[in-house]
């Protein structure tokens, strides 16, 4: 019984200092599963958030490809690789780009009506964009016998069709640039010259490659504006006093947590204690290792969420206590504790979790933040304030430490 | 804990709290200032945190305001204990709020900008309308599960009428100490809905289980008893919380403080409510013979 015991804490203690391990160093040397690669929102990595709108009622899908393409391409141009792009709803585009130091440039960099031009090698402009009716990945043979591949078909019109005309006359055997803003998106070669308004454009075009070359192009003769309709910008510096201060400030919470602990429940506090501990780390880890986005809010439902997670084994040590007090035998006194304080802990995490996915459901992204961390944090809880806790507890027991005092009773 | 004897003080407590957030919100509306500050991401408009670097004229700022933007009232206020100011105004464009920092920049050379903001009519309607829906599915979602819980319809209705108490209560701070009402606000409000409630939950239940120790005569004494019972995992818990909630008010930056601070009142008043209020309304709504 005794080693038994004995094996419950000494599993437990490495389950916590595994987690911890992990939770600060990582797996491996890329640090994988660290707290330090949790992936920052913008209000802790500084960076702009912005939401454009089309100004066009009943814009296609394609239209919106074509648009999305279209920031894609400029924020990799300006080497915003960490710059995430997204369509929301059904005319609205979400761009996050973290880190960038002129906010205001980057909005109107990204927004400005797409200027695209076909160019000859000299930089003379042959068309321009609004010439060119639709654009659009095929796969097929492109030469007699050949293979089978992915290319992009161009479409003119009426007026594009008789300078394309002349333009690939004049320019046979050399390459006509498509100049997106200031940015070659592809330059071919001419092999003929085209007449009928129909030329393609081949190459080693993988299928993904000739959908976004395609939908550059297109977007070249986009019928609609794209308008600021919000963003948000927030500096690098506040980002980091943002980080550093919350990150002061879950230690020194979770600090005063244990020591609390500690103080008023004793050898159940410890038990409490190192059940936080691995939740905490088991937190950090989750975070880490599903790529979730942590925002400032989001800390703050981790933080608030540390406090609660003791809530539960407030609940059952409190118990426990009740049950000393009535006379009743240890073991029975902590069998009693645990269930007959999980219908309340139940109640509690319940009705939390309520709270928790409406806002999840319904939240805008900051609140979404805090709503993921605090659902997180009620789940994880559950299991380390009743599992955890409870080994712990029992493996106290069956290591030989009986003193009743040490479990919370009074002598008067 | 004589707490069915002197409910009656408790409830005066709690009516003067509530009276003293209506009395405010009366006061700032009729001065213009609206009863709550709005924030514009339920307004829409921009909003700009700046640091000033040095201690900044608010009339001057107003008047750099004016020529930049052509706007007359723009809202500055200053955050106590630092150079930070935040000033809301109706929507401008990106150029125009490059020009105004540069313009403030002449003045303040200094300046920086901490967080810009800017949110059209369209989104700021639409958040508007998000919230109130959060807050009203939360609230039947919240309701069906007591009512599913509680098969007693009395103490079904104290933990309600607690709850909104503990609504009033974090309205109040909102209003009194002017604290930004945008998203975090529904956060704060469902969160210590959750809260509350479950402090509610866990006194209720004791007193269910007490049922069969007290005469049907003994109500009051059963109430005290119950409460006394769990007073102590009560207070422990929202001591936990407001640890770490006290936390992140005290270190926390500007955004956060204001998050915070309500938080921390409506958990203070969460535990108020189910161990003061909760109780004394069910011992009020019951009938004469099962009082004394």
């Amino acid at each position: 019984m005794k080693s038994k015991g004995r094996l419950m804490l000494f599993l437990m203690l490495v389950l916590a200092v595994g987690l911890s391990f992990v939770a600060l160093r990582g797996i491996g040397a890329d640090g994988k599963w660290s707290a330090a690669q949790i992936k920052q929102g913008l209000d802790l990595s500084g960076g702009v958030y912005i939401v454009y709108e089309a100004d066009k009622e009943n814009v296609t899908q394609e239209e919106m490809n074509a648009a999305v393409s279209l920031i894609q391409g400029r924020l990799d141009w300006n080497g915003w690789t960490e710059a995430e792009v997204a369509q929301d709803g059904s005319n609205r585009i979400r761009v996050d780009i973290p880190g960038v130091e002129n906010a205001e440039e980057a909005i109107r960099e990204i927004g400005q009506t797409a200027q695209l031009a076909f160019k000859d090698e000299a930089g003379n402009v042959l068309l321009t964009g609004d010439m060119v009716v639709n654009a659009t990945k095929q796969v097929g043979a492109t030469s007699k016998n050949g293979p089978s591949e992915p290319y992009v078909a161009l479409e003119f019109s009426d007026e594009g069709k008789q300078l394309f005309a002349e333009a690939t006359k004049a320019n046979i055997g050399k390459t006509i640039q498509i100049v997106m803003d200031d940015e070659i998106i592809s330059s071919p070669m001419v092999s003929t010259e085209i007449t009928d308004g129909n030329a393609i454009i081949t190459g080693n075009f993988t299928g993904e490659s000739a959908e976004e070359l395609a939908s550059l192009i297109r977007a070249g003769s986009l019928p609609f504006n794209l308008n600021v309709i919000h963003m948000k910008n927030v500096g690098a510096r506040l980002g980091a006093d943002a980080l550093d201060s919350g990150v002061m400030a879950g230690m020194v919470g979770i600090a005063l947590v244990l020591l609390f602990m500690l103080v008023v429940y004793k050898l159940l506090g410890l038990a409490a204690d190192i059940a936080l501990v691995v939740y905490i780390g088991l937190e950090m880890v989750l975070l880490s290792a599903f790529g979730i986005t942590l925002t400032l809010p989001g800390i703050a439902g981790i933080i608030l969420s540390i406090g609660m997670a003791v809530d539960a084994n407030v609940v059952i040590f409190e118990r426990i206590k009740e049950e000393l007090v009535e006379g009743k035998t240890l073991r029975v006194s902590v069998k009693n504790g645990f269930s007959r304080a999980l219908p309340a802990i139940l109640d509690g995490n319940i009705t939390t979790l309520i709270a928790a996915v409406v806002l999840f459901v319904f939240g805008s992204g900051t609140v979404k933040g805090f709503a993921t961390t605090l659902m997180m944090g009620i789940i994880i809880s559950m299991f380390t304030a009743l599992c955890i806790t409870r080994i712990l507890v029992n493996g106290f027991m069956y290591s030989g430490i009986y003193n009743p005092k040490l479990y919370g009773l009074r002598t008067k | 804990m004589k707490i069915i004897e002197n409910r009656r003080k408790f409830f005066a407590v709690s009516i003067l709290v509530i009276c003293i957030g209506i009395a405010a919100m009366i006061v700032q509306s009729t001065a213009g200032n609206g009863a709550f500050r709005y924030d514009v991401e339920f307004t829409g408009g921009t909003s700009m945190e700046i640091d000033m670097g040095q201690e900044c004229d608010q009339e001057e700022l107003r008047q750099i305001i004016e020529e930049v933007t052509g706007q007359s009232s723009p809202q500055i206020q200053q955050v106590l204990g630092s150079n930070e100011v935040a000033v809301k105004m109706q929507s401008i464009d990106s150029d125009t709020r490059q020009q105004l920092m540069a313009a403030i920049q002449e003045v303040y050379p200094q300046a920086q900008a901490g967080e810009i903001s800017d949110v059209s009519a369209t989104v700021s309607s639409e958040m508007q309308t998000a919230a109130i829906k959060a807050t009203l599915i939360a609230g039947i979602a919240m309701l069906i599960y007591i009512s599913l819980r509680f098969r007693d319809v009395r103490a079904g209705a104290s933990a309600i009428i607690a709850l909104f108490h503990d609504i009033l209560v974090v309205l109040t701070a909102y209003a009194v100490f002017r604290i930004p009402v945008n998203n975090t606000f529904i956060v704060v409000l469902l969160t210590i809905l959750g809260y509350s409630i479950n402090s509610t939950i866990v006194i209720f239940d004791r007193i269910r289980e007490n049922k069969d120790k007290f005469r049907k005569n003994q109500t009051a004494e059963k109430i005290d008893k119950s409460v006394s019972q769990t007073l102590a995992r009560s207070i422990n818990t929202s001591l936990t919380t407001l640890f770490t909630v006290g936390a992140i008010y005290v270190l926390g930056v500007q955004s956060i403080k204001e998050f915070a601070l309500p938080m921390m009142i409506g958990i203070l008043a969460g535990a108020y409510s189910s161990v003061c209020i909760s109780g004394s309304i069910w011992y009020t709504l019951l009938p004469k013979q099962e009082k004394e």
